[in-house]
């Protein structure tokens, strides 16, 4: 029986991963449970952490929790799946560049920074669906094609001012492409990072979060 | 290069879709959730009701209804209508909206937008501008169409965007419900004017119009309501049109 654990810190957001995990979890033993409780993050068997608003508010608001060592005990010694989205993915990296310069979990090493606006028509927040490319093979994307045809459905849902700039480009998994490409899914080991939004990605984002769940 | 966005719009009365009567296939055919599950299937981007009853009292029926579609689509969520206060866009963002869309409130006071994105993002900020053409410029209208506030609204959407707003959903009010197609002139002038997308809307009527909607007016996104209400053509088709004239679609 698996144990989700949505982490909550008062990032924005949080009800439709919950929404989207209630929808794959029906008819299963799995639970789901949004929260910020060491306890509760302890007995988790796969922790998600989605992410709202901007890198600074972000990392603070974790800070606040007081629960970034119970996260590193189970994302480094227990080796858990570790899913975070959006900001979730970014705060993952060495340093972001929003509204200044702060320091991140460094779990990934790389930066976040701006996209550039590199032409009139790269409208920032890169807003809406974007083709998926495949950058490294690896297992988690070839379980997710064995749901869904990804010959027609590899696309998701991003809407991000920054993107995360990697330092080994090994962690990157997928890309997508907006005036140049753009880190779109990284995984280390047991830790993976979506800059789209897999609850809000329609049939793909449900197959993800589901593949997600069924890592061991 | 990101797709371009196919946005159908559900306008919400009480809790109920005003448009929609065509749709024989349901039992009822006024649910808002059952409605955006059939647009979500043929593959809308994303979904966008609009309260057209939005007065304080009655805010009860729209939160019920985008609670219950976050619970069962999974795909971006607008909502706007009456929206006045940083406490109204955190009651529709908790119940699962993405984004909310500001219109009169934020003419009024502007502030509301750089609260509303300092809190929630700028990605969750829609400033939606009913736009008229007055002589030769475009003038802001508000308090859905009845006053003229004499803004340009180019400024406007200039302004908007510096204040924080990650998205002008712009709407023709000349061009609206009379089927003759996108006002282009306004549209390409307000997406090559702000650095944020711009979605169209007012006065889709056939297909060329979506596709004159990008190659000419310049949106990011194009949005619908009867078209699609009244089954004139589905979500799919306007896709499989514009994705065989080149354009980018999600399909």
């Amino acid at each position: 029986m698996k144990k989700i654990c949505v982490i909550d810190y008062d990032s924005g957001n949080i009800k439709s991963v919950y929404n989207a995990l209630r929808m794959i979890l029906v008819g299963t033993k799995n639970s789901i449970v949004v929260s910020s409780k060491k306890e509760k993050i302890k007995e988790a068997s796969h922790i998600i952490l989605p992410g709202v608003g901007s890198f600074n508010t972000c990392i603070e608001g974790l800070k606040q929790k007081k629960i970034l060592n119970v996260l590193e005990e189970k994302v480094f010694k227990s080796c858990e799946p570790f899913l975070g989205i959006c900001v979730g993915m970014q705060m993952l990296s060495t340093k972001g560049f929003e509204d200044g310069c702060h320091s991140g979990l460094n779990w990934i090493p790389g930066k976040v920074t701006r996209i550039p606006q590199i032409n009139e028509s790269i409208k920032i927040p890169h807003m809406g669906w974007n083709k998926l490319i495949v950058k490294r093979r690896d297992n988690f994307i070839k379980n997710i094609g064995e749901k869904l045809d990804l010959k027609k459905n590899f696309s998701a849902y991003f809407v991000h001012s920054y993107e995360l700039i990697l330092e080994d480009k090994n962690n990157l998994i997928l890309s997508t492409e907006y005036g140049g490409e753009i880190t779109a899914m990284v995984k280390k080991e047991n830790i993976i990072g979506t800059q789209f939004h897999p609850e809000k990605s329609h049939l793909f984002g449900l197959k993800f979060l589901e593949t997600f769940i069924e890592i061991n | 290069m990101v797709n371009t966005r196919i946005i159908p719009c559900l306008d919400v009365n009480n809790g109920r879709v005003v448009k929609g009567i065509n749709f024989v296939s349901l039992k009822d055919a006024g649910d808002p959730v059952e409605q955006a599950k059939i647009y979500s299937n043929e593959g809308a981007d994303e979904i966008t009701f609009l309260d057209i009853t939005a007065t304080h009292q009655k805010r009860k029926p729209i939160i019920d209804v985008i609670e219950k579609t976050a619970e069962n689509i999974f795909v971006p969520l607008t909502v706007g209508g009456g929206v006045s206060s940083v406490e109204d866009m955190k009651s529709f963002l908790d119940v699962g909206a993405d984004k909310v869309s500001l219109n009169s409130a934020a003419i009024k006071n502007p502030e509301l937008i750089s609260h509303g994105a300092k809190r929630f993002g700028n990605q969750c900020i829609v400033v939606a501008i009913d736009a008229k053409l007055v002589g030769k410029k475009w003038n802001v209208f508000i308090n859905g169409g009845r006053i003229d506030t004499k803004m340009d609204a180019i400024a406007w959407a200039q302004k908007a965007v510096s204040l924080g707003a990650g998205e002008i959903l712009l709407t023709s009010m000349d061009r609206d419900g009379t089927k003759d197609g996108y006002d282009l002139k306004l549209t390409e002038k307000i997406a090559s004017s702000v650095s944020v997308p711009v979605v169209a809307s007012g006065g889709v009527g056939k297909l060329q119009d979506f596709l004159d909607g990008v190659n000419i007016g310049k949106a990011s996104a194009l949005l619908a309501a009867s078209v699609f209400h009244y089954k004139k053509f589905s979500i799919e088709d306007v896709k499989r049109y514009l994705n065989s004239n080149g354009v980018n679609v999600r399909i």
